[in-house]
């Protein structure tokens, strides 16, 4: 097997927004970067956002009045309080200058019309004369959860927009771009990180890259809901695979997934929610808006958690539609006439026409709630840093940083992308111009060798074991199924029980396929047990999490529970770990108290302890499980109680 | 692009183009596989069938599978097409599938287009060429939205390289910018965000490597998935290039 060593002073595996953003910063400090991408980088998946990014500029009438204080509030609140607050406050004020960053790289934002225009706001069409000094700024639209317009959009392909510029950017800096390349195995000593073992997906062949700062920014891990995710095909979460088979880094609130409300059944791709943010309805089997009972004040734009456990319950009382891919309901976008559709919301147009052979100006979309987001991912602290391991960085979905708590807000993930890659590049630059490559080579090598057993052995194996795809399949079928919407003790322990078994299935599958190159079938292989190790986690972290929280609802345990679970999962598993070890840190120091969100339920289990108490030792807990030093101390950009003026 | 495929009953033949440059026993030869058709199949879920339940080592490219990502370009019955879009109810039953042409070859219907565009990028410089550096503390710079739409209008190509593989002219002359290329060049020459006078841009649009090198069969705008106006880039660019020479006399 061919192999090599090569390095680089920062080493960006993921080749999406997040990443490039950071390898830009990296290399305008004057490094020399690397991007390892599975394909090239403008077919990474952030290239799929489509509604728009949350950034409040306050530039339309319907976003008058907004400040980064409201964003900060809409973005814990949407948490379910399961977010770092300080981290959400960053993010909030640092999200209109990345915005307009991209704008400066040449993002063709949706821009203010000043003087008369036409909008749906919650079922009536209304008209709003734009202030004709805002006229030329960029525009807002409507998304779920949030007080304000604060959705800036590049019609319904605002993710597309954004990669395409920030990669032109890459290209200017020279940065080179490794494409058709998967991260195997990071290469550390156990407790420094220096680079990461790469499989060559056109050869088949492994390489080393040693690197001063190593950055992780490769997306979600919505495929180990196999064919029930809006995610790419490549958003198999191998980043976060990696990282916990160190068995030192932990992974964060792995049970958070997020359900998106409108997948297009029964493909399961995404239709923004810029479709009701622009003012679309959610219709049952007897052409019924449900969410305007269900949720008077927000209707179709409360929380994505909400609306999609809405949809289910509605389905499970018989009010869906029936079909063979089993019951969905409608999305209504008719009365937003054609020339809204095929300007604002072009992509939604398109696909409506392209998968399912409807025009949305006349008909019904049919629609189901599908998996969506990882608000779980690799724990690090507020610069990016993972948890017990120096020189390792995250960033984006990948990560928990966590601004997202228990539920992410639409559109504060594409800008999470950009807001994470300006900060995360920076500190992952400082790091590396303070290191040196002073690592022994036979490091790599070692790890190297490790790759090339893992590939022999699958090689090897033969006779007539089961086949890698129904594993998979199975895997997808089970968590669907039992770590989907609704949760219960019963079937959260049947999950466990399932994936485990497939995890022994997996070490008896056999190749049908040894031809040489990268050999699809053995790359799959390679991937399959790492996903069904963040399956488990994902399934166990929900079996051990008592409570319901944002997205991760506990039918046998209704309510939020903030005396016992205002907490963080973290767990680790080595990858020669039996089992997994969970752990629970605070969510970080409280500013916001916990409260009612808004929307949905009002009920829940208040805390025991003072805020004053919880936030005492909030830090040194973190420290205690993992957290690394940050450039500024903890806590010192938490502008504690400013809220109180805007509530 | 229609066609729910409902009441799909038929027995579809795919006749697949096979060849792994990594196996030294590998001849380009054209492979049989049958398939029963189903409701909504595309050539997304038909080819992921065929991998998984009759030929493991088959490769081709999928990320997105909603026509956004671009990476599934391929030739459906000698037409470039994304296959993730492609629905098996609006083809016949025999379905012939080939690489992409111009692109370098991976393996089975797989080809390298990240090379090509990175090097389309390079070459046409398809970035913002900047009048000042970012300033954080401003306000952005205003746009009309008539020109953002307009911007956003060249934007919307996903460089899948249907249209790349559908000129004659990109597949005779490797040096051709292409009509991707030639759309990238136009949205930067309307981005007022953008230096690069018109004056900047002659050199590399006006000679036959750019839109005069372009033969005019215009199988690109049938082909683009996307539905990018490229007729109207091209006579966008021909006469961004005739007023710039003219007012140089």
């Amino acid at each position: 097997m061919r192999s090599g060593l090569i390095s680089t002073d920062v080493l960006v595996i993921g080749g999406g927004l997040a990443g490039e953003r950071c390898a830009i910063e990296a290399a305008a400090a004057g490094h020399d970067v690397m991007i390892l991408s599975l394909v090239p980088p403008r077919r990474s998946h952030s290239c799929a956002a489509q509604g728009g990014m949350q950034a409040a500029l306050a530039n339309c009438v319907k976003a008058e009045g907004d400040n980064t204080t409201l964003h900060f509030l809409d973005t814990v609140r949407g948490s379910d309080w399961g977010a770092d607050q300080e981290v959400a406050r960053i993010f909030a004020e640092e999200a209109p200058v990345a915005v307009r960053e991209l704008a400066h790289f040449g993002v063709p934002w949706t821009r203010v019309r000043g003087g008369k225009n036409s909008y749906v706001i919650k079922g009536e069409r209304v008209e709003i004369e734009e202030r004709l000094e805002n006229d030329g700024l960029i525009m807002h639209r409507d998304f779920g959860g949030t007080a304000k317009w604060r959705a800036c959009y590049a019609a319904a392909a605002t993710g597309h927009a954004a990669l395409y510029a920030v990669d032109s950017e890459v290209v200017r800096l020279g940065i080179t771009v490794r494409d058709r390349t998967e991260a195997v195995e990071l290469i550390h000593d156990g407790s420094r990180c220096w680079g990461a073992v790469g499989r060559c997906l056109r050869t088949g062949s492994h390489f080393a890259v040693l690197a001063k700062a190593t950055v992780l920014a490769t997306g979600g891990y919505g495929r180990i809901y196999g064919q029930y995710t809006t995610n790419a095909t490549i958003n198999e979460g191998m980043g976060a695979v990696i990282a916990m088979n160190t068995g030192i880094v932990p992974l964060g609130n792995m049970e958070a997934v997020q359900f998106h409300p409108t997948a297009l059944a029964p493909s399961n791709i995404l239709i923004t929610e810029g479709s009701r943010g622009d003012g679309g309805y959610l219709l049952d089997k007897n052409l019924h808006r449900f969410m305007v009972d269900a949720e008077p004040e927000k209707q179709e734009l409360a929380s994505r958690d909400v609306v999609s456990r809405h949809m289910k319950q509605h389905m499970r009382d018989g009010k869906g539609v029936e079909t063979p891919y089993g019951p969905h309901l409608w999305l209504d976008l008719r009365h937003l006439g054609e020339q809204h559709l095929t300007t604002k919301l072009r992509e939604v147009f398109d696909i409506c026409r392209d998968f399912v052979g409807l025009n949305p100006a006349h008909d019904l979309i049919p629609v189901q709630p599908t998996q969506h987001y990882s608000m779980g991912g690799v724990r690090v602290n507020k610069d990016g840093q993972a948890y017990g391991m120096a020189g390792l960085f995250v960033a984006g979905e990948a990560s928990c940083w966590d601004m997202h708590g228990f539920n992410r807000l639409g559109g504060n993930s594409l800008a999470e992308t950009v807001v994470a890659g300006r900060i995360v590049g920076q500190m992952a630059a400082a790091f590396a111009d303070a290191a040196s490559l002073d690592v022994e080579a036979s490091i790599a090598l070692h790890a190297l060798k490790r790759a090339d057993a893992r590939v022999s052995a699958w090689l090897e194996r033969s006779g007539s074991g089961p086949n890698i795809y129904d594993i998979r399949n199975a895997m997808g079928e089970t968590m669907m199924s039992k770590v989907g919407i609704f949760r219960t003790g019963d079937e959260l322990v049947q999950a466990v029980d399932e994936i485990s078994a497939l995890l022994a299935d997996c070490d008896k599958a056999v190749l049908r396929s040894k031809v040489p190159g990268m050999n699809p079938e053995l790359t799959f292989a390679l991937r399959l047990k790492g996903m069904l190790r963040l399956a488990l986690v994902t399934a166990k972290g929900a079996l051990l999490r008592t409570e319901s929280r944002g997205a991760h609802y506990r039918s046998d345990y209704p309510l939020r529970d903030d005396a016992e679970w205002l907490n963080r999962t973290l767990v680790r598993w080595a990858a020669e770990g039996r089992e997994p070890t969970f752990s629970y840190e605070p969510v970080g120091e409280i500013d916001l108290p916990p409260g009612h969100r808004g929307y949905g339920s009002d009920e829940r289990i208040e805390m025991r302890q003072s805020i004053e108490q919880y936030n005492s030792d909030a830090y040194q807990q973190q420290a205690d499980h993992g957290r690394l030093a940050t450039k500024d101390a903890p806590g010192s950009r938490m502008r504690r109680g400013d809220w109180r003026a805007q509530a | 692009m229609t066609g729910n495929g409902s009441g799909a009953s038929r027995r579809l033949r795919f006749e697949i183009f096979r060849y792994n440059p990594e196996d030294a026993k590998s001849v380009p030869h054209m492979q049989t596989f049958e398939l029963d058709e189903a409701p909504y199949m595309s050539l997304y879920i038909a080819l992921n069938q065929i991998r998984e339940t009759q030929d493991p080592s088959l490769q081709f490219d999928f990320a997105c599978r909603s026509a956004i990502c671009g990476s599934c370009g391929m030739m459906v019955n000698g037409r470039p097409a994304l296959g993730c879009r492609t629905l098996t109810s609006d083809l016949p039953e025999l379905i012939r599938l080939h690489p992409l042409p111009v692109f370098k070859l991976i393996g089975d219907l797989s080809v390298d287009t990240g090379t090509w565009f990175r090097q389309m990028v390079e070459k046409s410089e398809a970035w913002i060429h900047s009048k000042q550096a970012f300033d954080p503390e401003a306000q952005e710079e205003r746009m009309d939205d008539e020109l953002a739409q307009a911007i956003y209008e060249g934007d919307r190509c996903i460089e899948c390289g249907c249209c790349i593989a559908s000129c004659g002219a990109a597949n005779l002359n490797a040096d051709f910018t292409g009509p991707a290329g030639l759309n990238r060049m136009a949205r930067f020459m309307m981005d007022p965000r953008d230096s690069r006078a018109d004056a900047d841009w002659f050199e590399v649009v006006s000679n036959s490597d750019g839109v005069f090198g372009c033969i005019g069969m215009m199988a690109c705008h049938d082909v683009c998935p996307k539905e990018l106006p490229l007729l109207e880039v091209y006579a966008y660019l021909r006469r961004k290039v005739l007023t710039t020479k003219i007012s140089g006399l």
